[in-house]
């Protein structure tokens, strides 16, 4: 067994200690409402521009940001880059200029409110229970994620890790860490910036620079070059056909799973739709979107020179990659310890204790917000419309607290199910293909297609996700096809959008639709052009409208996607 | 989304009847938050790079001072932050509402 102890010193320990001061104390402040700028800043009414754009992205700088991506980076190398450039951006952009504006328009609280306005209350319910499921088991990620570092930090075994880490997330919440949601999300963007540069930099220093990093990796012996070309990705995706593994990514990851990602996920589409107005709605994605294009340098990168620089992590890739499945278990090490082990490695004290404080920041701050988005769709979408309706306020919010608690707690289960995964982007990635899949097809029919029928709604969404866990499961216990990589993941995804849509259409055709007048600002023919855009909108400058920024983030992702093919 | 909706984006004399007041967001100012913690993050890391380089150290980043170099970087980013805060200050409109109403004021953005 390799140790991979981080050792940290009192120092590291003491800016640890600074940060939590910063934050907690904010969350304290909040509750107690003594300064109206706090006040301003949390109810995200009117804020800055790259306040919302740096909340969004930040809300998602978790676990899979962080952790999957390097992994997915140590193991793959350069394809890993799709996540974000065919992936997250091109969904960020369609979610700003087409999507917002029903979202916004329609004044609704939550995605699955979205839902219950324009299909009823069957498919309000499919997606309420779904959606509760599925930030259990992302919370589960995040919290395995935590306990690790406690791990790798204090040795303690991992079911202490993770109790601990549980409940110190559960204090975090009842201290009122969750209503400084915005300061905390922006503040935690920079200080994973300041632990993530420093790392990349310094690795990058050791191995000879930009040139020196490709000729260890082209010449490492197992994926060598192709791991310094993003296409055509065939070990990222699985397929052995450059073609077929195009299309895959294209289609799977990027239509697919980004856009569903992207363009449903409550968490991320919360933060804009505090925004004051329709076009600050929509430029909240969009101007996120700039910053998230250089992430990956940051995050992929260093996982690209884990794999040639630390020892440990070589002689486990080379285990992995010849099949030596028992001899990779032994090393004691996986994909997931990438960015760990180099910060263990080239990390000097001081900026350890930086890394340290934003990698917890963020998987505390990402579990913090699957229970609290678990918390609001449990006691308002589920409790309330369906158990009890008219209880006065402090009942639902009692009916929370027992939610957030009862999550802190099945999430030490769902946290061991993702133990189970040496690269935990292909469990990501698989929940998302089940969940979010067909609910953007659902989404994405919905609102351009005014026939479609409540029936339709909740039957589509359902059978598209009972088809992709069928079709993974036929794959992953009946061992019936065998697909390495995410492609298993892609397909399933790509399988539930596809059976979402046929039958959703071929339900519609023996159900009756809603009402046409109902339909307004849910569905794209029914809605007044007038009704998706500012009036104002034209008399601001350019840097300030949704569709030229959004042109202006494309062509700069194209040029991305160019530069590193 | 707020009862003074009227207000937003009107001009900046706002009338004194309702009783609100333009405010600018200082100390908390988000900027000045983030400038803070990272300037001190930077103070600490300069320190520790000032005093505690060792061998061991430059073993590990390949013979750079990067608590150094980072340390300074994060006190430039800090400062700029408050300088930020300061030259373009956000403003809020804040009006007290009457007793009894359920948010004791209400805050808006101005600009």
């Amino acid at each position: 067994m390799v140790d991979i102890r981080l050792d940290a010193q009192w120092i590291d320990y003491a800016i640890i200690a600074l940060y939590f001061v910063f934050v907690l104390g904010v969350g304290w402040f909040a509750k107690r409402g003594v300064s109206n700028s706090i006040e301003f800043f949390l109810s995200g009414r009117s804020l800055p521009a790259w306040v919302t754009g740096l909340a969004f992205i930040s809300a998602n700088l978790g676990a899979v940001e962080i952790m999957g991506m390097s992994a997915t980076g140590a193991q793959y190398g350069m394809p890993t880059m799709h996540y974000f450039w065919v992936g997250a951006i091109p969904a960020m952009l369609f979610l700003g200029v087409v999507m917002m504006p029903f979202y916004y328009g329609s004044k609704v609280r939550s995605v699955p409110e979205f839902m219950r306005m324009r299909f009823g209350t069957a498919a309000h319910l499919v997606n309420s229970i779904s959606f509760a499921a599925a930030q259990l088991l992302i919370a589960g990620v995040n919290l395995y994620l935590l306990a690790t570092i406690v791990n790798r930090l204090l040795g303690w075994p991992q079911w202490v890790g993770l109790i601990v880490a549980a409940a110190f997330v559960l204090f975090y919440i009842s201290v009122g860490g969750l209503s400084a949601a915005i300061y905390n999300e922006v503040l935690q963007f920079f200080v994973i910036v300041a632990a993530l540069l420093p790392l990349t930099l310094i690795g990058l220093h050791r191995v000879g620079g930009w040139s020196g990093l490709k000729e260890k990796v082209a010449g490492d012996g197992m994926l060598g070059a192709e791991q310094l070309h993003s296409w055509p990705g065939e070990q990222l995706s699985g397929f052995d056909s450059p073609i077929l593994s195009v299309v895959g990514i294209v289609f799977g990851l990027g239509f697919v799973l980004s856009f569903g990602y992207w363009t449903t996920n409550f968490v991320e589409v919360q933060r804009a739709m505090a925004s004051k107005s329709i076009t600050a709605a929509r430029m909240t994605p969009i101007i996120g979107a700039f910053p998230k294009m250089f992430i990956p340098f940051i995050v992929i990168i260093p996982g690209m020179i884990a794999g040639v620089l630390v020892s440990d992590m070589t002689e486990f890739k080379k285990m992995d990659f010849g099949g030596d499945a028992a001899g990779a278990a032994a090393t004691g090490v996986s994909y997931n310890d990438a960015l760990l082990l180099l910060m263990r490695d080239v990390m000097p004290n001081g900026l350890l204790g930086v890394a340290i404080a934003g990698l917890l920041a963020a998987f505390m701050a990402g579990m913090a917000a699957n229970i609290s988005a678990f918390n609001t769709v449990v006691s308002y979408d589920l409790y309330q419309q369906y158990v009890k309706k008219d209880a006065p306020d402090k009942h639902y919010i009692f009916v929370g607290r027992i939610a957030t608690a009862a999550a802190c707690v099945i999430a030490i289960f769902t946290a061991l199910i993702a133990g189970q995964f040496s690269n935990l982007m292909d469990y990501l990635q698989t929940l998302f293909g089940f969940f979010n899949a067909p609910l953007f097809a659902t989404f994405i029919l919905g609102m351009f297609w005014k026939r479609m029928t409540p029936a339709a709604g909740w039957s589509g969404l359902a059978s598209g996700t009972v088809a992709a866990v069928i079709l993974w499961s036929l794959s992953t216990f009946g061992e019936v096809f065998v697909l390495p990589g995410q492609g298993l993941a892609f397909l399933s995804a790509a399988t539930a959008f596809v059976v979402d849509i046929i039958v959703s259409v071929v339900v519609t055709q023996f159900t009756r639709p809603k009402p046409v007048h109902e339909l307004k600002g849910l569905v794209y023919s029914e809605t007044p052009k007038t009704d998706l855009v500012d009036p104002d909108e034209e008399g601001l400058p350019f840097f300030r409208r949704p569709v030229p920024m959004a042109g202006i983030g494309l062509a700069l992702v194209i040029i991305l996607n160019i530069v590193f093919a | 989304m707020n009862d003074n909706e009227n207000l937003e984006g009107g001009p900046v004399a706002v009338p004194d009847s309702t009783g609100a007041k333009v405010e600018t967001a200082g100390a908390f100012d988000i900027r000045n938050f983030i400038g803070l913690l990272v300037a001190l993050f930077g103070v600490i890391l300069v320190l520790v790079g000032l005093f505690d380089y060792t061998d061991v150290e430059a073993a590990k980043t390949g013979g750079v001072n990067a608590n150094l170099w980072a340390g300074i970087v994060m006190v430039v980013v800090g400062l700029l932050f408050a300088v930020w805060a300061k030259v373009e200050p956000i403003r809020m409109i804040v009006s007290e509402n009457e007793e009894g109403a359920e948010e004791p004021r209400d805050i808006a953005g101005l600009d």
